[in-house]
Parts: structure tokens; C-alpha cells; sequence
């Protein structure tokens, strides 16, 4: 009824005044705009907000005198942040950490799925992913809170290697073990979630190729080799560009809680030098700057990355 | 037809079945290990570890943990934080995402990519700290809450959800004389149950685990939720001296405070475990996350 009573408002309004023809589209489909603007404001706000502050990145940044009233001083922080001594440390820190974890990370996810797969019995499968799945939902702090427990010198790690090592191992304070530890303890907490995805895909495969198969005489590895690993690639491919092309954006959440004094060499990254130059020092313009760098070769990575998938993969790209 | 196995095929598929039950007990060991521990008495767990006989046990850590004000404060901070935050986000993202999946929005490709790019490219830390701060939502809940209130997964999830609801039954809703709005709130969310409960779960828990927002933009102790008071017990080692009296031994702190360490763990996690069960029937949901280009 309502609708109707628009439709001839619509008419009237056509014909008797001389309102432009976007005001009418909008008063009709008004609600939709309405659904749309919460997070159409918020974005604009808190998203591209914070895209415009940026700037200071280029500027002389007081408080005071706000991010319009301060000065332009050009590349001057990134200058010296790439020419500081701590720059090539921090700069492959970052790198080694995520090139390392994605290239450790990436395979055990579909390993797991490969062989989730082959489990026969419905009830068993789903038992198993219970299990797997679950460390996803614990929290980073209790993540590295447990890394502390366990890998203390006193902790369950080294009472039970003891016999062999002869005195307790300093995990959380030794430097070269920094990487191990974050990368191992990401494959815990997430390689069964992120299998989750190719189990999916895998349970779609058509059971009589696998008959077909096993008839032509296939064995079981003939089978994944050229049955679900082709299935599962184009999904392989896309969790690859996102991974790969997020390189550079390592959380800021789990390296930062699990940095002691004495692991810094190894555990010091891009997103907690931004964190502790800028809001615990103050040196808000520098780490803006360094902040912005890290965005930037991000996005070349992503571009990179996705660009080079496309050209391997025949066309199967993220866009 | 059932396949038939060769030797060398049954035997892969036992290796296999081994392999599996290792990758169960590596998940498993640690976090039962921490459940035991819990209730062991320290100095036990420290000589001889872990003891499966009664007299060994004690509930001296939860005792401690539940008396101790700030971790009840940060429970209830949590609580508040992470109903508030699910409730938000997931209205903000539905809403767009059904707005997105009208065909009849002109403009939805601009707005799409509005929204795409936030997923690749961001001002950074301090740019959004100086907003936040400016705005003057420093030290208030809506500092935690609004800021990343507009999930861009989310609102595409519900896109392709709400297009693979057929047009005709919103026609027929609008030649019944349904109006837009009745026809969103009465139809379609009625329709959409299941992909809203999972929404407000993940919300709700992403929320829960999170401590980095928190850290960044609540100053006042009191307002802390619990990720950033367990970070104090469990990293930082800073038991709070009011949860130990002052007249024990130094030695009784330090032995009180690991048993504290693995209570904490376990009552922290104690609502995501009994929430567990309903993520079990949504997993598959948790899939087209993952699948959408």
C-alpha cells in the first residue's frame, strides 16, 4: 500500500515540480540509503579518517598546532628512519619473521585437510576437528602466557629435557629462539582452523571420481596427487596472495607480548617499534611515517604478489 | 561401490590414523596439562609435576583468582565490552550488507570499493590514535567498540547471504504492499538467523580474546577488560598484591602466583568453552568466511 502511495507521490512529483531526478531516487529508495550509512559514516570516519592524519607523516607534527597548522618538512622521517642503524634490523626482523611463518604455516593447514579427508567414519572426522579447532579461540594472552609457563626455566619443557641438556634452557630470553617459538606456536594455534576451508572444498569432490580412479588401478597417493590437490588449488592460490601479500602487516599483538629485554635483537618489528616510538615516546610524526612505509610496501607486495599468482595459475588471481 | 584398498594403501591409511591422534595430543596435552596444573599444589607441580592424587590437590588459585577485584572487574569490563561490541558490529555490517545487495542502491561498486580498500590499506596506528583521542573517546568504552565497529568480511558474507535469497519473495512481500522496511525486518532478518548468530559469536569472541585496543585507549585500571588484566598476571607477573596477604613469606607469593597463573587460564577461558558446542553446529558457516573472493 505504501508503496504504491510512493510510486504515484513519484509520478506527481515528475510531472508537477522541477525537483532534480536524484532527489526523487533517493526519497524512494531512502531505506536503503539508511541501512547503508552507519557503516558507510564510520568508515569515512575511523577508516580513511585516519588515511588523511597520515600526513603528518610529512610534517613537523605539534599538538598544537594541529595536522593542518603544522609544517611540511617533506621526506625528512623517512629519511631518518631508512638511514637510522636500527632501520635494516627491525626492517628484516619483520621479514624473516612472516617469510619464515608463511613459508612453515602455509603447507600444514593442507596436510591436515589431505588427511582429514581420508578419515572414513563421519562421527571420528568430526571429533578430530573438534580438537583441532580449538585453539583458535584462545585468546594471544593466554597464547603467550602459556609459552612463559611452559618454556620457564622451570616450566614442564625443560623439567622433562633436563636429564639431557644438563641445566634449563632460556627460551623466552634467548634471541636465536625468538622466531621458532612465535612461528610454532601460530602452527598450534591455527592450522587446524585454517585447514577448516580445504576440508570444505574437499568434501564437495565427486566420491565416484575416487571410484573411478581406485578402478583404473590408482593408489591412494595417485589419487590426492591428481584428484583433490587439483580441487583445492584455486583456494591454495587466493589463501596464498592474502598471506603473502600481508607480509608486512605481522600482528602487532602476539610479538609484542612475547618480547623480553633480551630477545629484542630478533623480536623487535616494524608494528612495535611504530608502537613504542609513537605512543610511548611521543614521536608521533617519525611513526607515522615509518607506520605509513610499512602500509606502502604492503600494498606493492599485494599488487606483486597477486600479479605474479595470476600469471602461474592461469588467471586464478584474488582480482 | 566401496573402494578397494591395496596393501600399500591400507597401510598409508593407518599412518595416517597415527598421525591424526599425534596432531590431536599436541593440542590436547598443553591445554590439559594447564586444567590439572590448576588445581595442583605448586610446590608439588614444581618437584615432582603433575600428580593425579587428591591430597596432592588444591583450590588455592581459584579461591585467589576469584577474590582478587580486578579480575572480576575485567570479567565484568569483558562481558560489557564484548555483548556491546558483537550487538554493533554485526547491526552496522547486515545493514550495509543488505543495502549492498540491492540491486536497486546506485552507486554500489563506489561504495563497495570504499570499503574493500579499508581491507588493504590503513592511515596506521598513531594517525587513528590522534583521531580517537581528538574525537575525546579516550578512556571510554566507545573507544573500544566504534573504532573497528564496521567489519568489511562481515558485510560481504551477508551480501552474498541476503543475494541468495530469491528476489520473489521480496517481490511478492512489495506487491502485498509491504514496505521496504517491513519487508527487511519482517522477511528477510527472520530468514537470517543463522548467519547473525554466527556474526555475534565471532564478535562477540574476537572481542573477548582482543587486548590491543584496550591497552592503547583505556588508561583507567578500572575500565581494563580481562585480556589486559590476565596479561598483567600472566606476562607482566604483577599479582596484585592485595590478592596474597601481606603477612605470607615471600616464598609463598612466588608459590601462590604460578598456581594463580593456571586458574586465571582457565576461568578466562571458561565462556568460550561453554560457547564452544554452538561453533561446533556453525563451523560450516565459519567456511564461507573463508571462501568469499
Amino acid at each position: 500500500m505504501q508503496n504504491l502511495m510512493n510510486t504515484t507521490q513519484g509520478k506527481s512529483a515528475l510531472v508537477h515540480s522541477g525537483k532534480p531526478n536524484w532527489m526523487k531516487y533517493l526519497r524512494k529508495h531512502s531505506f536503503l540509503y539508511l541501512l547503508l550509512a552507519p557503516a558507510l559514516i564510520l568508515t569515512l570516519i575511523f577508516k580513511y579518517g585516519p588515511m588523511y592524519g597520515a600526513i603528518i607523516a610529512f610534517k613537523d607534527f605539534s599538538p598544537i598546532k594541529g595536522i593542518l597548522g603544522s609544517e611540511w618538512v617533506g621526506f625528512k622521517h623517512f629519511d631518518k628512519f631508512l638511514s637510522s642503524p636500527n632501520f635494516e634490523v627491525i626492517f628484516m626482523n619483520t621479514l624473516k619473521l612472516s617469510l619464515f611463518g608463511l613459508i612453515l604455516s602455509f603447507p600444514v593447514p593442507i596436510l591436515l585437510a589431505l588427511m582429514l579427508n581420508q578419515v572414513r567414519r563421519a562421527g571420528v572426522k568430526k571429533n578430530i576437528q573438534l580438537f583441532l579447532y580449538a585453539p583458535n579461540f584462545i585468546s594471544v594472552v593466554v597464547i603467550v602466557g602459556m609459552l612463559f609457563i611452559f618454556l620457564s626455566p622451570t616450566g614442564p619443557i625443560n623439567q622433562m629435557f633436563s636429564w639431557m641438556t644438563g641445566e634449563p634452557i632460556m627460551f623466552m630470553s634467548r634471541p636465536e629462539y625468538f622466531r621458532w617459538i612465535y612461528i610454532l606456536s601460530d602452527i598450534w594455534t591455527g592450522a587446524g582452523w585454517s585447514s577448516i576451508i580445504y576440508v570444505a572444498a574437499l568434501a564437495n569432490v565427486d566420491p565416484e571420481l575416487h571410484d573411478a580412479a581406485n578402478l583404473d588401478g590408482a593408489n591412494l597417493l595417485q589419487r590426492i596427487r591428481n584428484i583433490d590437490l587439483p580441487t583445492i588449488r584455486p583456494i591454495m592460490a587466493i589463501v596464498f596472495i592474502l598471506a603473502a601479500g600481508g607480509i608486512m602487516s605481522i600482528g602487532f599483538e602476539k610479538a609484542y607480548l612475547m618480547q623480553t629485554a633480551m630477545n629484542l635483537p630478533t623480536s623487535e618489528i616494524i608494528p612495535t617499534y611504530v608502537y613504542k616510538i609513537g605512543l610511548q615516546s611521543g614521536d608521533y610524526a617519525y611513526s607515522a611515517a615509518v607506520g605509513l612505509f610499512n602500509s606502502v610496501i604492503n600494498v606493492v607486495l599485494l599488487v606483486t604478489v597477486n600479479f605474479i599468482v595470476k600469471k602461474l595459475n592461469e588467471g586464478d588471481g584474488l582480482y | 561401490m566401496p573402494i578397494k584398498h591395496s596393501s600399500f594403501d591400507r597401510f598409508l591409511l593407518k599412518l595416517n590414523g597415527f598421525f591424526l591422534a599425534l596432531a590431536v595430543l599436541v593440542v590436547v596435552i598443553p591445554l590439559l596439562y594447564i586444567v590439572v596444573a590448576s588445581f595442583m599444589d605448586p610446590s608439588v607441580l614444581l618437584s615432582r609435576g603433575l600428580s593425579f592424587r587428591v591430597s596432592d590437590w588444591t583450590l588455592d588459585g581459584y579461591q585467589k583468582i576469584l577474590s582478587n577485584p580486578a579480575m572480576i572487574r575485567g570479567f565484568g569490563n569483558a562481558v560489557l565490552y564484548s555483548s556491546s561490541f558483537a550487538l554493533i558490529t554485526v547491526t552496522v555490517s547486515i545493514f550495509a550488507g543488505y543495502a549492498l545487495s540491492d540491486d536497486r542502491l546506485k552507486g554500489r561498486g563506489w561504495f563497495m570499493t570504499l570499503f574493500l580498500i579499508t581491507l588493504f590499506f590503513g592511515g596506521g596506528l598513531v594517525p587513528t590514535y590522534l583521531l580517537v583521542k581528538n574525537l575525546g573517546l579516550l578512556d571510554t568504552i566507545w573507544a573500544v567498540i566504534i573504532p573497528g565497529a564496521v567489519n568489511v568480511w562481515n558485510i560481504i558474507l551477508s551480501r552474498t547471504f541476503f543475494k541468495g535469497i530469491p528476489r520473489e519473495l521480496r517481490e511478492a512481500a512489495d506487491v502485498d504492499g509491504a514496505s521496504e522496511a517491513s519487508i527487511f525486518f519482517r522477511i528477510v532478518l527472520p530468514l537470517s538467523k543463522p548467519i547473525i548468530f554466527v556474526l555475534i559469536l565471532y564478535a562477540f569472541v574476537g572481542q573477548w580474546n582482543s587486548y590491543f585496543d584496550a591497552m592503547i585507549y583505556l588508561d583507567n585500571p578500572n575500565l581494563h577488560p580481562l585480556q589486559l588484566v590476565l596479561r598483567s598476571i600472566l606476562i607482566q607477573n604483577q599479582v596484585d598484591p592485595g590478592m596474597i596477604s601481606d603477612q605470607l613469606a615471600m616464598a609463598e607469593m612466588k608459590r601462590l602466583s604460578e598456581i594463580i597463573k593456571y586458574a586465571a587460564i582457565v576461568i578466562s577461558s571458561l565462556p568460550l568453552v561453554i560457547m564452544y558446542p554452538f561453533f561446533q553446529k556453525y563451523f560450516e558457516k565459519g567456511v564461507m568466511v573463508g571462501s568469499l573472493k
